[in-house]
């Protein structure tokens, strides 16, 4: 039997689910996709807005404020409880525990989408472009964001141009908080003057956006920019900062239509002047400079070969054939960045078809890439109770929008596949397994999730198992199943 | 602080040999010697972990934000340590600690990935090597004495390469029972690359034993990196990453945070080892420093040279800050910005691990970075 399949639904997207029938016309079925791929699916859209979550961040930080007054007169060791204050830590805890809902929920729903679609190869976009522009959950603030960054800045985006793309989580709040532009102001704008005269306070620049820009989102490390140019790109930047949660002074700057939590480009924290990228002048004003800067860096042939590289990688192996890599870069080129051309080119690349299923050639699956195949593959479209997928995902390694740096998560075998990681793969096979002992039979499901992979041996070790729960464990920590 | 000449000296002495290397190494290795290493991720600011209070420069650069390192605990005339870092000021007292400072890998381009692999791979050219350092150490040591292991969910690259080193990483459940584990085994028997994982998976976990699940923090890590360290099959070398020292804003805070749970770690690690501590050799050490301003937002940017801590009971300078200052003036910065490198991160490891397994320290410099020559 012919893997090709098995290579669209497993390796393109998130798995076969017992409900659908493997493809007969595999490239067809994953162009047919990238039509219709909905970027606000129901789970997605019933998310709360922008405006809301800020509305509990600044709620978190107003009751953060009241306990450190609180606390003056006690001194910082007092217990607030036993001093009759107790309403200020539930208000406190309260404060948390919304945002800790927040993400849990944003985790949920990105969860079920995944499983739930039938686009899963765009879907799978997603989560990649999502950590192409890396946010990470760590910094409080941007764990009460990071589900709103991936649904409104990503999701409606990875069909355009990349420059669209490129713009949209450069300037997301949640990339702002994340990579402290937020705080940047250009030391010669008109507020840091002003208030350098009143008060000898010091606002400055903060290059740590702009280095990532060019390091992570664009060019790519080691393309021939220099500090100089992450400095320009740093200073070109200043104006960005997010309504309500401004820089101290800035704050009367913000137009009062904007809603808590929007992105907005104040030309009082920008630095003037004309700024040099890459040996090129930009001599607009305001933020139409730095959107200039940041097209010119979309379509910039070190862009083009970096996303290539990275496409490749994700949909090839760890390894990618270096002529996919010239073929997809070449489709950035001439089409100016457009996403879906590059995506097609990807699909009806021969690369991505091998005749073989060797583990070679196969994908390791992330933790995140196996519990949703996981999950679709025992047709499980709700949450079953007492799930908590952020702590699941956290055990195993690959904690949501939450990667140890804004590189992302390596997207390579030797991340994963750690002795302990697959252990804790194990524990987690074996629940998911006892939820649904009764609802399927793994010497069934097998075949049917992995036509032409399938070997005999794992067949034959599944049927050997002791019960009907043992065979599914043993399905989903299989070779074939841990590869895609 | 120790002069130019006095590091010099003890390098040149190894260089001099030139082509000659002595087969006497892996006699002379001494026994049952432990060695930690721990990768601050993200850039530590070494100017504020160990402070050069001493030079005008500091004061006058980083403003108000230097007067929290004034309060720091004097190590000589000229460099203070954080304050936050108290149980390190004691073990530098009794000559436990010491510190080195302005070094830094070769890379120059302030990107945390390239600098990261090359501090693991201690290769010249990030992503050129695909072993690391820590792994071509083991080829070193006697058999049943080079057992190494990192605590990750996966194997680093400071620890991948020929030699076998493991990973590990506690769990709060109970494992697989043998039933299930045999069953493993036999469905990976046709795939060497899983049933390799799967096998050391289970070995590392029964070693470990158990966490206690009330523990939790600085206490337990020490705790169960000294509990894989002890018995006759233990592991000699261990490898821990530690996260979030890219202090771009607040810095006075984060930083603050992160050294006092480094300090105690290092602390805990102390009363873990015991008697064992005598052999031990703990070096902590970072990617690259952080500029020597602070930037707009009370943090500092990626910067060139930065600070290593070493801890044990057999140092080579005990009690000493080994340093050859650059200076801080605006013509002795890299670029600049950042505190100048004057002494190379593959150099102290090889010295340091040199002295510490008795190795040949030119054997040792071309095992562990075989690019340098």
């Amino acid at each position: 039997m012919s893997i090709a399949a098995a290579i669209a639904h497993n390796r393109f997207g998130y798995g076969l689910r017992p409900d659908e029938k493997p493809t007969g016309s595999p490239k067809r079925f994953l162009l047919e996709q990238l039509e219709r791929f909905d970027p606000s699916p129901p789970a997605i859209s019933a998310q709360p807005k922008t405006y809301q979550l800020a509305q509990s961040y600044d709620e978190f930080l107003r009751q953060g404020k009241k306990e450190k007054e609180a606390r003056k007169p006690l001194g910082q060791q007092a217990n607030i409880k036993q001093a009759g204050q107790s309403e200020i830590m539930d208000g406190r805890k309260m404060a948390r525990r919304t945002l800790r809902d927040h993400y849990t929920e944003a985790g949920n729903a990105r969860l079920l989408t995944a499983v739930r679609s039938d686009t899963d190869f765009p879907e799978r976009l997603v989560h990649f472009w999502s950590n192409h522009f890396a946010v990470s959950a760590e910094k409080p603030v941007v764990n009460t964001f990071a589900g709103d960054y991936e649904f409104r800045a990503i999701r409606p985006h990875i069909m355009g141009k990349f420059s669209e793309l490129l713009r949209a989580a450069v300037t997301h709040h949640a990339m702002l908080f994340y990579l402290d532009q937020v705080q940047s102001v250009g030391p010669d704008s008109p507020l840091a003057r002003q208030v350098k005269e009143r008060r000898g306070r010091k606002f400055g620049l903060n290059e740590n956006l702009a280095r990532e820009v060019l390091e992570l989102h664009s060019l790519g490390v080691r393309t021939g920019y220099t500090q100089a140019d992450v400095t320009e790109l740093a200073r070109g930047l200043t104006g960005f900062t997010v309504a309500g949660f401004a820089n101290g002074p800035a704050r009367r700057f913000v137009p009062e239509t904007a809603k808590g939590g929007d992105t907005v480009f104040l030309d009082a924290i920008h630095q003037p002047g004309t700024r040099q990228l890459l040996g090129k002048s930009y001599t607009q004003t305001g933020r139409a400079q730095v959107e200039a800067m940041l097209s010119d860096l979309s379509v910039h042939p070190a862009t083009a070969k970096h996303i290539a590289t990275k496409l490749a990688r994700h949909f090839v192996s760890d390894t990618p054939p270096a002529s996919l890599i010239t073929k997809l870069e070449k489709s950035f080129l001439e089409t100016g960045g457009d996403l879906p051309s590059i995506y097609r080119a990807l699909v009806e690349s021969e690369e991505c078809w091998p005749k073989l299923w060797e583990p070679a050639w196969a994908k390791f699956k992330s933790p995140w890439d196996w519990t949703i195949s996981s999950f679709r593959a025992l047709n499980m479209k709700e949450l079953p109770q007492n799930t908590n997928v952020a702590m699941t995902m956290r055990q195993m390694g690959h904690p949501v929008w939450q990667p140890e740096s804004p590189a992302g998560f390596p997207d390579n075998m030797a991340q994963w596949a750690g002795g302990a990681a697959l252990l804790r793969r194990f524990e987690i096979a074996q629940r998911i397994a006892r939820m649904n002992r009764e609802r399927a039979d793994a010497r069934i499901l097998a075949p049917q999730l992995l036509p032409g992979v399938l070997s005999a041996h794992t067949a034959e070790s599944i049927a050997r198992a002791e019960s009907p729960m043992q065979g599914l464990s043993l399905l989903l920590i299989s070779p074939e199943f841990l590869r895609r | 602080m120790l002069n130019r000449r006095y590091i010099l000296a003890g390098g040149l002495s190894a260089f001099a040999l030139g082509g000659f290397v002595p087969q006497v190494s892996f006699a002379a290795a001494a026994t049952n010697r432990h060695f930690i290493f721990l990768l601050q991720r993200g850039a530590a600011d070494g100017l504020a972990t160990v402070a050069p209070t001493g030079d005008p420069d500091f004061l006058r650069a980083r403003g108000d934000l230097a007067a929290e390192a004034m309060q720091g605990t004097k190590l000589d005339d000229f460099f203070a340590l954080h304050p936050k870092m108290t149980g390190a000021a004691a073990l530098f007292a009794s000559r436990e600690a010491s510190f080195v400072h302005a070094v830094a890998s070769s890379t120059r381009d302030r990107s945390h990935f390239d600098a990261q692999n090359l501090i693991e791979s201690g290769g010249l050219k990030p992503y050129a090597r695909k072993d690391g350092w820590m792994n071509r150490l083991l080829t070193l040591l006697p058999n049943g004495q080079n057992k190494a292991i990192a605590i990750a969910p996966s194997l680093p690259l400071i620890l991948r390469g020929n030699a076998g080193a493991s990973s590990y990483e506690p769990s709060r459940s109970a494992g697989p029972d043998d039933d299930f584990t045999h069953r493993v085994s036999a469905l990976y028997a046709e795939d060497t690359q899983l049933s390799n994982l799967w096998e050391d998976a289970v070995r590392t976990g029964m070693m470990a034993g158990k966490p206690d699940t009330n523990e939790r923090g600085e206490a337990a890590s020490a705790k169960m990196v000294a509990g894989l360290m002890q018995g006759p099959d233990a592991a000699r070398i261990v490898m821990l990453d530690s996260n979030g020292w890219d202090t771009h804003s607040s810095q006075s805070a984060r930083l603050g945070n992160m050294l006092s749970r480094t300090d105690r770690f290092v602390t805990a690690l102390k009363t873990e080892m015991g008697s064992d501590w005598q052999k031990c050799l703990v070096i902590i050490a970072t990617e690259f420093g952080r500029t020597v301003a602070f930037n707009g937002t009370k943090g500092t940017d990626h910067g060139t040279a930065s600070a290593a801590m070493l801890f044990g009971g057999n140092l080579q300078h005990p009690g000493k800050v080994i340093a050859d200052w650059p200076g801080l003036n605006a013509t002795s910065l890299y670029e600049g910005r950042d505190l100048k490198a004057t002494m190379r991160f593959d150099h102290m490891i090889s010295d340091a691990l040199a002295h510490h397994f008795t190795l040949d320290p030119v054997l040792t410099r071309r095992t562990l970075f075989p690019d340098l020559i």
